[in-house]
């Protein structure tokens, strides 16, 4: 019923403002090797940089109970050295070269990308390479010690010395029961950290760092040909492993209100609500993207309009549809100014939510969510590298639907969308009887 | 494919040569890293210069690859032009920009700004305001007229001042709560003072935001935003053929107001300190400190940047520099350990800092003395050739988008950096000797006369500082940082 609604809403809707904008294309080469590595090669001269880009295909979803944060763990000792490359020599030799690097997790997956001259293609090939192939012949408990201490500071920083930082990890574990596997947090329990093992860094490469369960993307300014024959060679070594079976995971869903008050070093209280919604592409998904537009992006938006603008109750206010692989969730946020309470910007925030499932937004609200969203796409390709450029598009976009260049079918499934689309993603995805509501107060 | 009209090839930039070819199949030898071959050549972008009949010089750089464009346009004044008791104003005069111009509301600018996909925003800083506009390149014309509005005809409304000054306060307020930013206030103020204009944040305090009126807006804007004061840039996927009638209708008109100009302000120079001296902000509970260690450094008109910029590199400018090896890699007392210099028109600080865990924070400090001192001696070659490497072979990566771009032509414009700059950057690199790394760091890292900020649980912390006998204690609380919080 859905997908008859959105084709229906394309015939009627007026003509959008870019339909005239031209087709975003990455073309690419793709192959896989012997030893089950996916790989993807994009072309582009613009600079004489290269971007080496690797998925591997297990994130923190995958963690035992006891050994939180043991994923993201795992990605820092990946640049401790490996078999060929001595502890530091990984980032002294990319440096050294003019490269930059880094990687990161999250429930579904943990990438690294090195961006590199074109010169050193070889030498980002190699340590990539090497640390796939040969990452425990260099391990030792001391090493998972050293990262162990740097982990738990970057909980520190990030998390417990940030105002607010923990209701980021009070809020998953209030949206998802436990045992699921989005209920803790990426970044992990403090005992969890201290408990992780060399054992456990062994036993968790060997059955989620297999090439297999990978994919690499090079990207930029290369000739096909020639970087084809280099990650073989430098990839041919690598032992396949085995298979990952897909997560399978029942359903979850909220069946009333979780609410929650927590304490923090902050002077201001901060309210947060959240909803259960479709998982990433699954329709719905692109629908409430363009819900959070409606509500909260840029200052003409529903909810800054009225909070901020208008009534001046709120600081600032943002809404966010978080899509991820096994179950996504909405999270909309606002602070109040200083002399105003949550719980009025909570009914402020109720009566637009019920605004907009009582009657579809203008065709121009969500052209203007559309438009932007497009320009979005195009922003995303002006870079190569890093996180969000186009080699880790490229690799998102394999991972979550086979294709690499799925660029223009993702933006179709917003132009796709009409104001009915909206109002009918509000009222199914947004009960107000059924979400988290987290309010962070100043600690007394 | 990009234009690109490739300059001077640079001694470093040789010419790429295609990688060797390989045969598949056998195992690769992983005894030595692969060698890189010689450093591709960057094609610099070509600056295309012009002027509207008003006498606005417009710089264009041409970028095909993607169908979007970035114009910004660059008013040499910044918060260094704030009058005395009016710290804020050019901060505040820049985002007010947005809030009501020609015919349109703030509400309307927004709206049609995000209709048309576009991204529209002013900034400021020390020496420089700007209008930024990021567009897909088919709506540069829609976009254009609005950029112009917001920047040459802001109406200044008195009730968005009152937003916009309720807005800050709270900002102001919740800055309170966030120890790195408490411990760079606190740097910037224990080196500069309360006079200086490099002593308060950007923004102000609360005793200057409550002061301002509509007339500050209006007369500081009449005297600082001026066609001979002001560039524009544009670059992306368009042509001067193209953009050029655009850009004079959108901004030939502009003639500057009759009043004379403000006359260009010389910040005085802040006076170095002559022994270390430690100060202490308390944030009870705090799972972290957040350590700042310094002076101040150099302007950016400095004869010393380009070794400074190699100096500070083997420092802590780098993830394989020795603060972040020293304190992350090897103690895990951190998340990251860095260093900066902040050049501006007038000499910014430099600073070496990191988020220690609370219970290491006397290593810490010990840990970074040992690397700050450290750097005075001589440098080896293999870890002088990375750093040079590191800041030279990653150049042309700061020139792939058309934001990146643009901001490198800000640059060039705000601290009038040579037509040639670009090109010979990485020769001056290249050039530096570890003589010059040990010049500079002799001049520039004088440990023991540096500003030492801690901002954590003192209960648990104090002790431990004192006992280094660093230096002089001063324990400073919050409103001396920041000035007396907003009233609610």
């Amino acid at each position: 019923m859905k997908r008859a609604a959105a084709l229906l809403g394309v015939l009627l809707l007026s003509a959008p403002a870019f339909a005239q904008a031209p087709r975003l294309e990455l073309p690419y080469t793709q192959f896989t090797l012997p030893d089950g590595l996916r790989v993807i090669l994009h072309e582009d001269h613009s600079v004489p940089i290269v971007s080496v880009n690797v998925w591997y295909h297990v994130g923190s979803a995958r963690e035992r109970p006891g050994r939180t944060g043991f994923a993201h763990l795992f990605e820092h000792l990946m640049f401790m050295g490996s078999g060929h490359v001595k502890p530091g020599q990984f980032d002294e030799w990319l440096e050294g070269a003019g490269g930059t690097n880094n990687g990161s997790t999250t429930s579904d997956r943990t990438n690294y990308w090195i961006t590199v001259p074109s010169n050193a293609l070889e030498l980002a090939l190699f340590l990539e390479s090497d640390r796939m192939g040969y990452l425990l012949d260099a391990m030792t408990p001391e090493t998972v010690d050293a990262q162990r201490d740097v982990v738990k500071n970057e909980r520190r920083q990030s998390y417990e010395n940030r105002p607010y930082g923990m209701a980021d990890i009070a809020l998953t574990e209030m949206l998802y029961p436990e045992g699921h596997p989005y209920h803790w947090p990426v970044i992990g329990y403090m005992p969890d950290l201290s408990a992780a093992s060399y054992e456990d860094v062994v036993s968790f490469f060997k059955t989620y760092y297999a090439p297999g369960n990978a994919s690499l993307v090079v990207a930029g300014d290369i000739d096909t040909p020639t970087a084809k024959t280099l990650v073989e060679k430098w990839f041919s070594d690598v032992k396949a492993g085995t298979p990952v079976a897909p997560m399978s995971i029942p359903a979850v869903q909220l069946t009333g209100v979780q609410a929650r008050t927590l304490e923090d070093n902050v002077q201001i209280p901060k309210l947060y609500l959240a909803w259960l919604t479709p998982r990433h592409l699954e329709p719905g998904d692109a629908a409430l993207d363009v819900v959070a537009d409606v509500l909260s992006g840029g200052k003409s938006s529903r909810l800054y309009k009225r909070l901020v603008y208008d009534m001046q109750i709120a600081q600032d206010v943002s809404a966010f549809q978080d899509s991820q692989a096994l179950s996504s969730f909405f999270l909309i946020e606002a602070t109040p100014r200083p002399g105003h309470t949550t719980a009025e910007v909570q009914t402020a925030i109720d009566e637009e939510i019920a605004a907009l499932q009582g009657s579809p937004p203008s065709a121009r609200e969500v052209e203007r969510a559309v438009n932007q969203i497009e320009a979005s796409f195009y922003d995303r390709m002006e870079r190569v590298g890093g996180f969000g450029g186009k080699a880790d598009l490229l690799n998102a976009y394999a991972t979550d639907t086979g294709d690499p260049d799925w660029f223009n079918e993702d933006l179709s499934r917003y132009r796709a969308l009409s104001p009915s689309d909206i109002t009918a993603a509000a009222v199914q995805f947004l009960p107000r009887d059924r979400r988290v509501e987290l309010t962070v107060v100043p600690r007394k | 494919m990009r234009h690109r009209t490739p300059i001077a090839l640079l001694l470093a930039f040789l010419v790429a040569a295609p990688a060797a070819r390989v045969s598949a199949q056998q195992p690769p030898d992983r005894s030595a890293p692969p060698p890189a071959g010689p450093a591709p050549a960057l094609a610099l972008p070509a600056i295309q210069k012009r002027q509207l009949s008003n006498g606005l010089p417009v710089w264009i750089v041409e970028l095909h690859e993607v169908p979007v464009a970035q114009v910004n346009l660059v008013t040499l004044s910044g918060s260094a032009e704030d009058p005395a008791g009016k710290f804020g104003l050019a901060s505040l005069t820049s985002a007010m920009l947005m809030e009501g111009a020609g015919s349109r509301s703030s509400l309307e600018i927004a709206d049609a700004i995000d209709y048309l996909g576009a991204d529209l925003s002013t900034a400021s800083t020390s020496d420089m305001s700007v209008v930024r506009l990021h567009v897909p390149v088919a709506r540069l014309a829609d976009a254009l007229p609005i950029m112009a509005d917001v920047a040459l005809r802001p109406t200044f409304p008195a009730e968005e001042l009152e937003r916009q000054r309720q807005q800050r306060l709270t900002s102001l307020l919740q800055a309170r709560d966030d120890p790195g930013t408490i411990a760079a206030l606190a740097f910037s103020r224990v080196l500069y003072g309360a006079s200086h204009r490099y002593g308060t944040a950007q923004m102000g305090t609360a005793a200057t935001l409550n002061g301002f009126t509509v007339d500050d807006l209006k007369t500081f804007y009449a005297s600082e935003y001026r066609p001979a004061n002001t560039v524009l840039i544009v670059v992306g996927d368009t042509t001067p053929e193209k953009a050029m009638p655009l850009l004079e209708s959108g901004f030939g008109g502009w003639k500057a107001p009759a009043a004379a100009p403000a006359p260009d302000v010389a910040l005085p120079e802040a006076p170095e300190p002559a022994r270390r001296h430690v100060y202490l902000v308390d944030k009870p509970g705090a799972a972290q400190s957040q350590i700042r260690i310094g002076w101040i450094g150099a302007p950016r008109s400095t004869p010393d940047y380009f070794p400074l910029q190699v100096m500070n590199t083997i420092l802590g400018g780098a993830f394989s520099s020795r603060l972040n090896m020293n304190l992350r890699e090897e103690h895990g007392y951190t998340y990251g350990a860095s260093s900066q210099f902040d050049m501006r028109a007038s000499a910014g600080p430099f600073a070496a800092g990191a988020g220690v865990q609370t219970d290491k924070t006397t290593e810490s400090l010990q840990e970074f003395f040992k690397e700050l001192n450290g750097i005075l001696a001589p440098v080896p070659a293999d870890e002088l050739a990375r750093a040079k490497n590191y800041v030279a072979l990653r150049f042309p990566s700061s020139f792939e988008t058309t934001g990146d771009i643009s901001r490198r032509l800000e640059e060039l414009d705000v601290y009038g950096l040579p037509e040639n700059y670009f090109a010979s950057y990485v020769q001056n690199i290249q050039a530096v000797s570890a003589a010059d790394v040990q010049r500079v760091a002799r001049r520039y890292i004088q440990p023991g006369r540096f500003a030492v900020v801690v901002v954590g649980d003192l209960k648990t912390i104090e002790a431990g500082v004192r006992s280094l006998g660093l230096g002089e204690v001063t324990v400073l609380t919050l409103d001396q940082v920041m000035g007396p919080p907003p009233a609610n």
